[in-house]
C-alpha cells in the first residue's frame, strides 16, 4: 500500500550537535523521493527517525495522517532497506523474505506463496532455498528488497542501498528500483549522497546539508534552477560570477558583473525578489556557455576570454576559459564536439539569460 | 511500560544474583584472612594482620613465590620467541607441508594438561632425568607455545609484508627486519601472547605438581599448605596473590586506557 | 642468456629463503615434537605394557584397557567424568547467557567494560585458591552451614563439601566466568541491523530474540560449551578439593594409579580413554565448531 508523510519541525540534537534543525517536509503518496547530501548533512538521521529507529528531539512525524512521532518501528507502516542488508545468515532466501508475515501470524503456506511471490518480482524465485552467503552483493539487496515490500508498508525506506555496488550494477538496479517502485506504488525514501544516482530515480530531490534543507524539487528544478549556492555546487559543476543588482521592477532586474551586465527574468532570482542594490552570486552551469554567437535563442554577451586548457570528454569539451576582464577562476565550460578549441584562443563568452540563475551572495536558501 | 520496568527489575536482580555468586568464595576468602583467630570460619573475631606475616615468615612459601614468578618469566619468554619466529616463518614464506606444521604447532592446545603432564613424566622417568623447575618450565612452554604462535600468526596480516619490503629495499637483513620492524608492528599481540602465557604458567597446576619435587612453584606449595585443612594462612597467600594481580590488571587498565585515549 | 642468469638467480634466492625460513620455524616444530609428540607417543605405547608388581611388563597387550571395562570402580570414573561434566556445562550455559545478554543489552555501553570485568575478577585468584575458597564456604563449620545454623533454618550442619555438588558449584562458579566472557563477545559482533531489520518488520523483544538472535549466536554458545567440555572433564583439583572421596573422576583415578604403585601403563591407558572422550564431543559438536565466514 502506500501512504502520505508530513515532516513538521523536526529537529534531532545531540548534545551540542544539532543533527537536523527545524526540517520540513510534505511527501505524497507514492512518491519517489531522494533525501541527498554530503555525510553528516542529516539525512540519515531523518531517515532513522521516519522508520522509528530515533526519536525527534522537537516536531512531529505523520504517515497517512496518523501521529507516529514516537510509534516503535514494529507498530509503524514502513519497512527499511538497510545499508548493509541486513539478511538473516541462518535462514533460507524465502525465510528471510517470509519473516513479516510469519510475525504477522501468517500460516506456513501462505507465507511462503507470498514470499515466492516477492522474490519473483525480483527476479530471484529460482533462488528460494538458497542462503544469503551464496549470493552476490546485487543479488542480496533484491532480496532485501523483495523482504521489505514483503509485508505491504505503506514508505519503503531505502539507506544509500546502492553504495556497496559496482557503476554497471548500480545502474541497473537504479532502474529496477524506480521499475518496481511504479509497480507496487508504495511511498519510497531512499537516501544517497551520490547526485546522479538521485536524478536518475527521484521523483523529486531534497537537497540537504548540515541538518538543514537546501533545496526540493524535481530533479530538473534542482539542477536547473537551484534555491541555494550550495544546492548549485552539489548538483553539478557550477561557475559562481558574483554581481551586484543594478535595477529591478517586477518581471525582471539588470545586473551588473565584471563580465559584463546582462538582463535577467524576475523569476530567475529563485531565492527572494530582486532590490536594486543587493549583492548577488551568479550560478552559470558549464553546459550553458556558448563560445560562438550561433546559438539557439537570444544570448547575452560576457565579453571574451581565453581558452586556458580543454580535454575531451566524449560528449563535450570540458575546457577552462580565463575571462580576459576578470582576473579570477577560470570557468569551466562544457563546449560541444563540434567546436574548435585550440589553447590560448580566445573565445567570445555567451549565456542564455533564461539560464542563469541569481542567488544572494551570502548563498541563503528558500 | 509495566513490561518495561518489570523486566528492568528482572535483568538487575540477575545480575546482583549471580555477581554475589561470583564473589562470595573470594569475599570469604579475603575477609577471613584477616581472622584474629585459627580457623577462617564464621564468627569473624577480629581484624589481625597475623596470618600475613605468617605469609611472609615462610621461606618455604617465599621460595615458591618467587619461583613460580621465574618459571612464568621464564616459559613465556621461551614460548613468545618461538612462537614469532614460528610465525614468521609460516606466514611470510610457502613451505611445503605450511598447514600440517600449523596444525602441530597447535595441537597441544587440544589435549588436557594432565595427559601432557603424564607424557612427559613418563618419558623423563625412562630417561632416568630428574624432575625441577627445569622440566616444570619446559611443560609450561609445551602449552604456552600453541597460545602463542596462534595469536601472533592470526596477526600478521598481509598488509605487513609491504613495510617489511620496504625495510629490506632499504638494505635491512633479516634479522634487522624481524627485530626493528615487524615485532614492533605486532607489538599488541606479542604482549598480548606474553602477558596471558604468563597468567597460565602462574596459576598452573598439574604439570608443576607433577613435574617438580623439591623446589616447587607457589601453586603445588599452597596445595600441600590444605593438607592441613581449613587455615587463615591459605586464606592470607590467596588473597596476597588475587590482590596483586588485580593490582596489575588496574595499572595495565590504565595504561593501555590512557594510550589509547590519547590516540 | 641474460635469462637463464636471473632464472637461477631467483631459485638460488628461493632456496637460501626456504633454508632460512626452515631455520625459523625449526625451534618450534623440535620443541613441539621433541616434548609433546614423543611423550604422546611413548605414553600410548605405554598403555598397552603393564606393571606387575614392581616391574614393567614390555609385552604388547590390552590388559589395561580390559581392566577398565571390567573393573566398576574404573569404568564409573568415565561416568562420573561424563555426568558431571555435562551437568556443569548445562548449568554453566543457562547461568551464563542470561548474564552476558544482560551486560551487553541492559547496561549502558561505557560500564559494559567495568561490569565484563567485575564479572571475571574472581578469575585472578589461583585456580587452587579458589577451589580452596568454596570449602570455607561450604563445609561443615563453613560460612553457610553457620548462617542457616544461626538463624535456625537448621540444627545439625549439612554435609555440602566433600559432596558431587560441591564439585559442580565448584566448577560452574568457573565456567560461568568463562563462558559469560564468551558469550558476550558473541553478542556484542552481532551486527544491530540484525535486530533493527526484526523489529522493523514486526517482530517483538522475544521474537527478535528466538527468531534472530538466539540462533546467531549459537555457535558461539557451542564453542564455548566445548571449551568447558574439554577442562572439565580433564581436571583433577576441583573434583580432588571439593569432591571428597566418594564418586571419584577420571582425572582422580589416573592420578591414584600414580601414588604408592606408580602403574603408569594404567595412568596411560586411563589417559588415552579421556582423550577419546574429548575426541567423540568435538565429532559431536563439530557442526557447529565450523567456523562459519560472514
Amino acid at each position: 500500500m502506500t501512504a502520505s508523510v508530513t515532516i513538521e519541525n523536526v529537529s534531532k540534537i545531540f548534545g551540542a550537535f544539532t543533527a537536523l534543525d527545524n526540517v520540513s517536509l510534505d511527501i505524497r503518496a507514492g512518491e519517489f523521493i531522494v533525501l541527498l547530501g554530503p555525510s553528516g548533512c542529516g539525512k540519515t538521521t531523518l531517515l532513522s527517525i521516519l522508520g522509528g529507529f530515533q526519536s525527534p528531539s522537537a516536531g512531529r512525524v505523520t504517515i497517512a495522517g496518523k501521529d507516529m512521532t514516537y510509534v516503535a518501528p514494529s507498530k509503524r507502516p514502513t519497512t527499511t532497506m538497510f545499508q548493509d542488508y541486513a539478511l538473516f545468515p541462518h535462514m533460507r532466501l524465502v525465510d528471510n523474505v517470509g519473516f513479516g508475515l510469519r510475525m504477522r501470524g501468517l500460516a506456513k503456506a501462505e507465507r511462503d506463496e507470498k514470499a515466492l511471490g516477492f522474490l519473483d518480482l525480483v527476479g530471484l524465485k529460482a533462488s528460494a532455498g538458497k542462503r544469503p552467503h551464496e549470493l552476490s552483493g546485487g543479488q542480496r539487496q533484491r532480496v532485501a528488497l523483495a523482504r521489505a515490500l514483503a509485508v505491504d508498508p505503506d514508505v519503503l525506506l531505502l539507506d544509500e542501498p546502492l553504495g556497496a555496488l559496482d557503476l554497471k550494477l548500480r545502474r541497473q538496479m537504479q532502474d529496477e528500483l524506480k521499475a518496481i517502485q511504479k509497480r507496487v506504488g508504495t511511498t519510497f525514501v531512499h537516501v544517497t549522497h551520490d547526485q546522479e544516482e538521485a536524478m536518475a530515480i527521484a521523483d523529486r530531490i531534497v537537497v540537504m546539508n548540515q541538518g538543514r534543507i537546501e533545496d526540493f524539487g524535481p530533479p530538473s528544478e534542482v539542477y536547473m534552477r537551484p534555491r541555494s549556492l550550495f544546492s548549485a555546487g552539489f548538483m553539478g559543476e557550477v561557475n559562481f560570477v558574483s554581481g551586484r543588482v543594478a535595477a529591478a521592477d517586477a518581471s525582471s532586474a539588470r545586473v551588473e558583473t565584471a563580465l559584463g551586465s546582462l538582463a535577467l527574468p524576475a523569476q530567475n532570482f529563485t531565492a527572494s525578489s530582486p532590490k536594486a542594490g543587493d549583492r548577488i552570486t551568479l550560478t552559470i552551469r558549464p553546459e550553458h556557455f556558448r563560445a560562438d554567437d550561433r546559438a539557439e535563442g537570444p544570448t547575452v554577451a560576457l565579453g571574451e576570454a581565453r581558452v586556458a586548457g580543454s580535454a575531451f570528454f566524449g560528449t563535450h569539451y570540458r575546457c577552462h576559459l580565463q575571462p580576459c576582464a576578470m582576473d579570477t577562476r577560470a570557468l569551466v565550460a562544457h563546449l560541444p564536439q563540434s567546436a574548435s578549441v585550440r589553447e590560448g584562443e580566445i573565445v567570445p563568452l555567451a549565456v542564455r539569460a533564461a539560464d542563469v540563475v541569481a542567488l544572494p551572495a551570502t548563498g541563503g536558501h528558500a | 511500560m509495566l513490561r518495561k520496568i518489570s523486566a528492568s527489575v528482572l535483568s538487575w536482580t540477575y545480575l546482583v544474583l549471580v555477581y554475589a555468586f561470583i564473589f562470595l568464595p573470594v569475599a570469604v576468602l579475603v575477609l577471613f584472612s584477616f581472622q584474629d583467630g585459627r580457623l577462617p570460619v564464621p564468627p569473624f573475631n577480629g581484624f589481625s594482620l597475623q596470618w600475613y606475616e605468617a605469609v611472609f615468615a615462610d621461606r618455604k612459601l617465599m621460595a615458591a613465590l618467587g619461583n613460580s614468578m621465574v618459571v612464568a618469566l621464564a616459559s613465556s619468554v621461551i614460548s613468545v620467541l618461538l612462537g614469532f619466529l614460528a610465525a614468521y616463518a609460516l606466514a611470510r614464506y610457502k613451505l611445503p607441508g605450511s598447514a600440517l606444521q600449523r596444525g602441530l604447532l597447535i595441537a597441544p592446545m587440544t589435549v588436557s594438561y594432565l595427559i601432557i603432564a603424564l607424557g612427559l613424566l613418563s618419558v623423563l622417568n625412562a630417561l632416568h632425568v630428574p624432575l625441577s623447575l627445569m622440566t616444570v618450565g619446559i611443560g609450561h612452554v609445551v602449552i604456552n607455545l600453541p597460545l602463542c604462535f596462534a595469536i601472533i600468526y592470526a596477526s600478521m596480516g598481509d598488509h605487513h609484508i609491504n613495510i617489511e619490503r620496504a625495510a629490506r629495499d632499504l638494505g635491512a637483513n633479516d634479522f634487522k627486519v624481524m627485530a626493528l620492524v615487524t615485532a614492533p608492528m605486532l607489538m599488541p599481540s606479542i604482549l598480548a601472547a606474553f602477558f596471558l602465557s604468563v597468567t597460565f604458567s602462574w596459576d598452573e597446576f598439574i604439570i608443576a605438581f607433577l613435574l617438580s619435587r623439591f623446589d616447587v612453584t607457589l601453586p603445588v606449595e599452597i596445595w600441600s599448605m590444605l593438607r592441613s585443612g581449613l587455615n587463615p594462612k591459605t586464606n592470607a597467600i590467596g588473597s596476597l596473590v588475587f590482590l596483586a594481580s588485580v593490582a596489575v590488571l588496574l595499572i595495565l587498565e590504565l595504561s593501555l586506557f590512557g594510550r589509547t585515549k590519547k590516540q | 642468456m641474460a635469462d637463464a642468469g636471473t632464472l637461477t638467480s631467483a631459485t638460488a634466492l628461493e632456496d637460501a629463503d626456504r633454508r632460512k625460513a626452515w631455520g625459523f620455524v625449526a625451534p618450534a616444530l623440535l620443541w613441539t615434537a621433541a616434548f609433546f609428540v614423543v611423550p604422546f607417543a611413548f605414553m600410548a605405547a605405554m598403555s598397552l605394557w603393564k606393571r606387575e608388581g614392581r616391574e614393567l611388563v614390555r609385552v604388547w597387550n590390552f590388559d589395561n584397557y580390559a581392566r577398565f571395562f571390567s573393573e566398576n570402580a574404573l569404568f564409573q570414573g568415565l561416568v562420573n567424568s561424563l555426568e558431571i561434566t555435562v551437568i556443569v556445562t548445562v548449568i554453566s550455559v543457562l547461568l551464563a547467557y542470561p548474564l552476558a545478554w544482560i551486560i551487553a543489552e541492559r547496561v549502558p555501553k561505557r560500564l559494559q567494560r567495568m561490569a565484563l570485568i567485575l564479572a571475571i575478577l574472581p578469575f585472578w585468584t589461583s585456580y587452587v585458591v579458589r577451589s580452596y575458597s568454596w570449602l570455607l564456604v561450604l563445609s561443615k563449620n563453613g560460612v553457610i552451614n553457620q548462617m542457616f545454623m544461626n538463624i535456625g533454618l537448621i540444627s545439625e550442619p549439612l554435609e555440602l563439601a566433600s559432596t558431587r555438588t560441591a564439585t559442580v558449584i565448584g566448577f560452574v562458579h568457573f565456567f560461568v566466568m568463562l563462558l559469560t566472557l564468551t558469550i558476550y563477545s558473541n553478542l556484542i559482533q552481532l551486527s544491530p541491523n540484525y535486530r533493527r531489520a526484526a523489529a522493523d518488520l514486526g517482530a517483538n523483544a522475544f521474537q527478535t530474540f528466538w527468531h534472530v538472535v538466539l540462533p546467531l549466536t549459537l555457535p558461539g554458545i557451542m564453542t564455548g560449551a566445548f571449551l568447558t567440555f574439554v577442562l572439565c572433564i580433564g581436571d583433577y583439583v576441583t573434583p580432588q578439593i571439593l569432591g571428597g572421596n566418594n564418586e571419584l573422576v577420571l582425572p582422580q583415578i589416573i592420578m591414584l594409579q600414580l601414588g604408592r604403585r606408580a602403574d603408569f601403563p594404567m595412568a596411560a591407558a586411563l589417559s588415552i580413554v579421556l582423550m577419546l572422550a574429548v575426541t567423540v564431543a568435538y565429532v559431536a559438536c563439530a557442526r557447529w565448531l565450523k567456523i562459519e565466514r560472514a
